[in-house]
């Protein structure tokens, strides 16, 4: 049995509770309150408990896909990524960076709300990156 | 958050407006509880009665949308007691007079008109609220989800700054920020007008540092906000949209609108970890690795920057979100190798002042809040303490405008939206918390008493709601928690969901969605039950 904590932070509201993933196994399995954080101080709410059991979901995705005559049919990642690439770059090129839209999200971590924007004004050259801050 | 959650406690007066704390920040809510313990005064501005309103020594059971009238009215009762801050007025705002002017028109008895509060209790608050040692002022998407939220946050800093309740511990105000990162999507740039830290773009400095950062030449024109894109999409301007980790279609107000809007769309990239309604739009799908199995770091509500750690791998092919952005950005070019989030984070420190000093080894043992401009910085646990970010705070003389969309004789009712204690937007990740579905599995509208007998309606019997855009049914429950005229409903749950019915009415500056007034017809639905 292999079983580790690992600790976090809630990914649900603002609040920001510290908690420790419990792992056995290479599962998640539970999560527990850090005590000695200041924000939270050994507590958690019902969502903070319940935080580890939407990532084993069995309805997550785990391959790209692309519509193809209609259908979105499992791809292979090089097929994807080159198809974002190229057709946002078509549409860039034919139209100007103003014609393409990026929303970023309130869910994801700083670094990835950051590569977002990055990519929407370097390699798009437009401004044009939101999230729902304001929903 | 102007203040830390933790500061709450030793506050004298807390001042809850808009709102549902226990709800939708449990552990904000806690604080609020410890405070009373110790003796705080609570008051608690909302229309309906929320579980936090039954605690409150005063209960302000304010009409719709009249927020400002009631601000304004609490302003002219400080002025006329003199109960304002003096010595802070002089020493660290500008434009007293014309809040002053201004607010005249809006003594107790004038803003009880509008706002339906009476005039004793408009002054009461004023006095607990300005008189108090230290007053905090907590606000969520009751003041800001308007069609004149800039308003309202301008009137409550109006407030703050009358009474120097800023700027010191447990005394600010505080807005409480909705979901886990969305004060981190803002401190990153996310936005139309601002690079990561408010860094604006139309700063021809700034631009040059980034372009210099970032090796490319870059866009001076500030970009568009999510509902002028989704127009965009439909009048064409807008061609190809990337959504990353964003459940448009169930989110955004007006569902129809917002699908036509993506079908428009000649190009539609999704990047998600489960396949949603707006995924299920798009053209290309990318599995990005979820919260559990990536490293990187969350903002909380209090500036705070806390670790996210990964626990296990993620499932199939699925990816972390940084490693496919910097694939894309590669491909068009970009320099983007990085070899971890923490490489990330570190050009993100070089480029951010407020995050400078910040880094993931400090994070290892420390509670860092932005801003932080050095490495032997130990973060600023509250804003504002001397000066304000531009020198002087400014007043700003705001007179209250009614709500866009009002009742009338064929939509007479208010229908106003919320969350609730074990779900979260759309469900798209509580719905997969077994947990949390058990906890409370169903669509429920909230209804006074009243209205219930009028309408011949049993406790969870099913009504049609209908609005100028749409008609949903959902069963009711019948009680005191609403006032009469008002139905309550959650937006967690597709079958029933009110963005059905919500218009497009938007802030004029913050671009912000009415979610909180919009006139409703009732009607009893022949089926019993769902
Ligand atoms: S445990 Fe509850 S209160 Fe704490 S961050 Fe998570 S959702 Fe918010």
């Amino acid at each position: 049995m292999d079983y580790r904590f690992v600790k976090t932070t809630c990914p649900f509201c603002g609040c920001g509770c510290q908690m420790f993933l419990e792992v056995m196994d290479g599962k998640l399995i539970g999560t527990l309150p850090v005590k000695n954080a200041k924000m939270n101080q050994g507590k958690l709410c019902i969502k903070g408990w319940s935080a580890h059991e939407f990532v084993q979901s069995p309805d997550r995705l785990t391959q790209p896909l692309v519509r193809k005559n209609g259908r979105l049919e499992e791809a292979s990642w090089e097929e994807a990524l080159d198809t974002v690439a190229s057709r946002l770059s078509s549409i860039r090129d034919a139209h100007g960076g103003n014609s393409l839209a990026f929303l970023s999200s309130a869910r994801c971590t700083n670094e990835e709300n950051y590569l977002l924007q990055k990519l929407c004004r370097a390699g798009f050259g437009t401004n044009n990156v939101d999230h729902c801050a304001r929903l | 958050m102007t203040n830390s959650i933790p500061e709450i406690e030793d506050a004298d007066c807390v001042f809850v407006i808009g709102s549902n704390t226990t709800e939708a920040h449990p552990l904000v809510a806690y604080r609020v509880f410890r405070a009373l313990r110790k003796g705080a005064k609570l008051i608690v501005v909302d229309p309906r009665k929320t579980q936090l309103a039954q605690l409150a020594h005063i209960h302000v059971r304010i009409r719709f949308g009249t927020d400002v009238a009631f601000l304004n009215g609490m302003i002219h009762a400080i002025v006329k007691n003199n109960w304002q801050n003096r010595e802070f007025i002089e020493a660290r705002t500008e434009g007293f007079e014309d809040l002053e002017k201004m607010t005249q028109k809006y003594s107790p008895e004038e803003a009880s008109e509008i706002c339906g509060v009476p005039t004793d209790a408009i002054r009461e608050v004023a006095r607990l609220y300005a008189t108090s040692k230290t007053s905090t002022i907590l606000y969520t998407l009751g003041i800001t989800e308007h069609s004149h939220g800039v308003d309202n946050v301008k009137s409550l800093a109006n407030l703050a700054m009358l009474t120097g309740h800023i700027g010191k511990p447990s005394s600010g105000v505080n807005p409480l920020r909705g979901q886990n990162n969305v004060q981190g999507a803002c401190d990153m740039g996310a936005l139309p007008n601002v690079y990561p830290g408010y860094q604006i773009v139309t700063n021809p400095d700034i631009m040059a540092k980034f372009e210099k950062a970032w090796g490319i030449s870059l866009s001076q024109d500030v970009g568009r906000t999510i509902p002028d894109m989704m127009d965009g999409l439909i009048d064409g301007s807008i061609k190809g949209m990337y959504i990353f980790g964003e459940n448009s279609v169930e989110s955004d107000p007006n569902i129809h609108h917002v699908r036509r809007a993506l079908t428009s769309a000649e190009f539609l990239v999704v990047q998600e970890i489960f396949l949603t309604q707006t995924a299920q739009l798009a053209h290309v799908v990318l599995p990005g690795a979820s919260w559990g199995e990536v490293e990187g770091t969350f903002s909380n509500t209090e500036r705070k920057v806390q670790r996210v750690r990964k626990a296990v791998e993620p499932p199939g092919q699925a990816r972390p979100n940084w490693v496919i952005l910097s694939e894309i950005g590669r491909r068009m070019g970009l320099k983007m190798d990085y070899s971890s989030a923490e490489d990330v984070f570190e050009e993100i420190r070089s480029l951010t002042p407020s995050f400078a000093g910040i880094t993931y080894d400090r994070l290892h043992d420390e509670e860092i809040q932005w801003p932080c401009p050095s490495v032997d910085h130990p973060g600023t646990q509250f804003l504002h303490k001397g000066q304000f970010t531009r020198g002087r705070g400014l007043f700003h003389a705001i007179a209250y405008r009614p709500s866009e969309e009002l009742p009338d004789a064929e939509f007479p009712f208010i229908l106003t939206t919320g969350r609730r204690y074990a779900h979260y937007h759309t469900r798209t990740m509580t719905v997969r918390c077994p947990s949390l579905e058990r906890e409370f599995p169903g669509p429920m509208a909230q209804i006074h008493v009243r209205d219930a007998e009028k309408l011949g309606l049993n406790d969870g019997d099913s009504i049609k709601v209908a609005s100028r855009r749409g008609e949903i049914v959902t069963p009711v429950k019948i009680g005191d928690t609403v006032p009469e005229g008002a139905i309550f409903m959650d937006f967690h749950f597709q079958e029933a969901n009110p963005n059905w019915l919500l218009g497009t009415s938007l802030d004029p500056v913050s671009k912000t969605p009415d979610y909180k007034v919009c006139p409703v017809r009732l009607e009893k639905h022949p089926t019993d039950g769902l």
